[in-house]
């Protein structure tokens, strides 16, 4: 009996291995023919102390865990396009399967970007730069938010609210679609931007002392924009010190942090513009993740934003912010 | 084994032996070299990159044109530093210094409409005087370069920024390559050389083409040019020549090479308008490839020289150290830098694993130093 069974088992494992090694190369196949585990680079401009990009850090995370492949993020340590480009050239010599970037200086990044699409690399861009100049480089499609238009939604809400003088605190100068949120704001409103456009600094007693000089010296202004935490913490701060947030038809800012959704909650500030940058992880990963396996891509370039962020919807956003909104 | 040294250090007899003089064999001689640890680093880091990195296209055509642009771009402000750090001195406006030339070319072409190859020269003129100033204050006042240069770190950095604010409203100058056009500067800073040789290449097979048929590399970009032809001249005046010879004097000991007749004030003037030469040969590079000047080019640059130079075997304290060497600091310092990426390690360590490599690569380096020349 003993002999017996010896043998039945070792004829169940000899059967076991060999219907397993007959099925792992079908196993391989099927893996090759889905082709997962492909490596995706997504580069941005943001220099390493930008904490607004761990909400695209996150999403990438769950895009890896999700589509199960590799996605790098890349980005320049101090924020210097010339090293972003260095970056880009590296990524296109290590033949990823495409190539995720912002598009923080058009004729900088020109070259590297047209590199690697020369070289077959599908190539998309997500958040700063236009739809137009995605399209001159020949990349797939842009996600992102038109800054212009996210402007103007903003300053639709203040026009309703009945604002006819604005101030448009502007932190981040040097950068053009700054320029545009506050331009799209002034136009919904039917005003010159004029000098409406306050150059506040990024040192939060700079920004608050210099947007507490001009309300004084300029106090029929009626509506405020604010174009990130940045500029929006410390006016929130100034309204909440001289309680003269009721003096303000309608304080709009862009983008959410602690600060921001806190005083949407206590009514000093109407809304955020959200600009939903999980999706501008989320999305280009997916959607190469599929034109690599399936060779398949929407036409149409993607908006993420504006999206509005107000008291009604402010409770699920505020579980999240920071690292999903 | 003990007697077979003699035989091979000793093979005939030599009868005219000055017993002053401590025999020392070739071998040990070389490996007596301030460039010697370095290039024990680059072995390391190319052995490291060899192994983990070796399939991800970083030692392909273009991979390694990316890590040796970089590199390059590297070595050409390493060059400087380093003569400078022989001479004794320091000079930390390096970084503002490439912004502030990149501006010094591009607001005249753009906004002045000046012949691009007349700001160029303005921008090499500005430069070298700022270096003179640079020199002037810190041999007139005697006060410690890190000092002075550092005032000229903030003070080029805030001129970058307030000039291009006062002048174009921005702070990225972008259009000098349509202003450009096909000049003659735009070849000699961003051109590329070789191209035809590269198209060989690919005719052949030993490199990669493009879907196109184009090869992967065009050919040898400038900035390389510019940082080979940079260290040669540099180590040639250090090496072989009477300037050399100062040079080392007055960074190992100032007032005895004074003593002894050496012009110490003017050699460290000198140097410092060579370092600013070197930035400017470094913005204008890049001013050229990108089209544009921004007003945070450049930025930390200072201190990625210096590493260059001190992992090269140039002392801090001055008097010692190797053009060759601070060539290898800037080769290991890039391909660390843009080698990690193929690695694919994760952003969020990407720092923590290039301070690591740079670590080991400089204790390496001094643990070779000191075993082979017996220093404490």
């Amino acid at each position: 009996m003993r002999q017996e069974d010896e043998h039945v088992k070792t004829g169940i494992v000899r059967r076991a291995l060999l219907a397993a090694a007959l099925t792992l190369p079908f196993v391989g196949l099927a893996a090759t023919a889905h082709a997962e585990g492909e490596r995706f680079v997504f580069v941005s401009h943001a220099p390493d102390s930008d904490s607004w990009w761990n909400t695209i850090k996150n999403a990438l995370k769950n895009a890896e865990k999700d589509l199960g492949v590799t996605v790098e993020y890349r980005n320049p340590s101090t924020g210097d396009i010339a090293d972003m480009a260095r970056i880009i050239e590296q990524a296109t010599a290590s033949n990823p399967a495409g190539i995720i970037s912002t598009i923080a200086d058009y004729g900088v990044l020109e070259n590297p970007l047209k590199a690697a699409i020369a070289k077959g690399i599908p190539v998309m861009t997500v958040n700063s730069g236009t739809a137009e100049e995605s399209k001159k480089l020949g990349a797939l499609m842009h996600i992102g938010q038109p800054e212009y238009d996210a402007g103007k939604g903003a300053g639709e809400r203040a026009k309703e609210a009945g604002v006819t003088k604005f101030l448009c605190v502007n932190h981040y100068i040097t950068n053009t679609a700054s320029v545009e949120r506050c331009q799209g704001y002034a136009d919904a409103l039917g005003v010159e931007l004029g000098g409406q456009m306050l150059d506040s600094g990024q040192d939060p007693t700079d920004v608050y002392n210099r947007v507490k000089a001009y309300l004084t010296a300029n106090p029929d202004t009626d509506g405020i924009l604010t174009l990130g935490p940045n500029s929006a913490g410390p006016t929130i701060k100034l309204l909440r010190d001289t309680s003269s947030a009721s003096k303000y038809k309608s304080f709009i800012s862009f983008d959410l942090d602690g600060d921001i959704a806190q005083a949407i909650k206590d009514g000093i500030m109407e809304a955020a513009i959200d600009q939903q940058p999980y999706l501008q992880g989320y999305l280009p990963v997916v959607l190469l993740a599929q034109y690599a396996r399936y060779g398949v891509m929407p036409a149409n370039n993607v908006n993420t934003g504006p999206g509005f962020v107000t008291k009604a919807n402010i409770a699920l956003v505020e579980k999240l912010a920071g690292e999903y909104r | 084994m003990a007697e077979q040294p003699a035989i091979i250090t000793d093979p005939k007899p030599a009868p005219m032996r000055d017993e002053r003089l401590a025999h020392q064999s070739t071998l040990r001689r070389m490996m007596a070299r301030p460039e010697l640890g370095a290039f024990a680093g680059v072995l390391l880091v190319f052995a490291f990159f060899g192994t983990t990195a070796g399939n991800t296209g970083m030692f392909a055509a273009d991979g390694a044109m990316s890590w040796m642009t970089v590199s390059a771009q590297l070595m050409i402000v390493a060059v400087g530093a380093a003569i400078l750090m022989v001479g004794g001195e320091f000079d930390l406006s390096v970084g503002s210094m490439i912004g502030f030339a990149g501006m010094m070319i591009a607001l005249p072409t753009v906004y002045f409409g000046w012949p691009v190859e007349l700001s160029v020269l303005f921008a090499f003129a500005g430069a070298l005087a700022i270096g003179f100033l640079n020199g002037l204050i810190t041999v007139r006042t005697g006060l410690p370069s890190f000092i002075v240069t550092l005032a000229s770190l903030y003070i080029l950095r805030g001129l970058t920024i307030a000039l291009s604010i006062l002048f174009s409203n921005r702070t990225i100058v972008s259009g000098v390559k349509e202003a450009a056009g096909d000049s003659i500067v735009t070849f000699l800073f961003a051109g590329t050389i070789g191209n035809s040789f590269f198209v060989w290449l690919a005719e052949n097979d030993l490199i990669d083409r493009l879907p196109n048929g184009d090869p992967t590399v065009k050919g040898v970009p400038m900035v390389i040019v510019w940082a080979l032809a940079l260290a040669v001249v540099a180590h040639v005046v250090l090496t072989r020549t009477r300037l050399g010879n100062w040079i080392f004097g007055a960074g190992g000991d100032s007032n005895a090479a004074r003593n002894v007749g050496v012009p110490v004030n003017s050699v460290k003037i000198g140097l410092f308008m060579f370092t600013a030469f070197c930035a400017t040969v470094y913005a204008a590079c890049q001013v050229f490839e990108f089209g544009s000047a921004a007003s945070d080019r450049g930025l930390l640059k200072e201190f990625e020289a210096i590493i260059a130079a001190v992992i090269g075997g140039c002392l801090l304290t001055g008097g010692y150290g190797s053009i060759v060497g601070a060539m290898f600091g800037a080769l290991i310092f890039g391909v660390v830098q843009q080698g990690i990426l193929f690695t694919g390690v994760p952003n969020d360590w990407f720092r923590v694993f290039l301070g690591a490599m740079l670590l080991v690569a400089v204790l390496f380096n001094n643990m070779i130093r000191r075993r082979v020349t017996a220093e404490r």
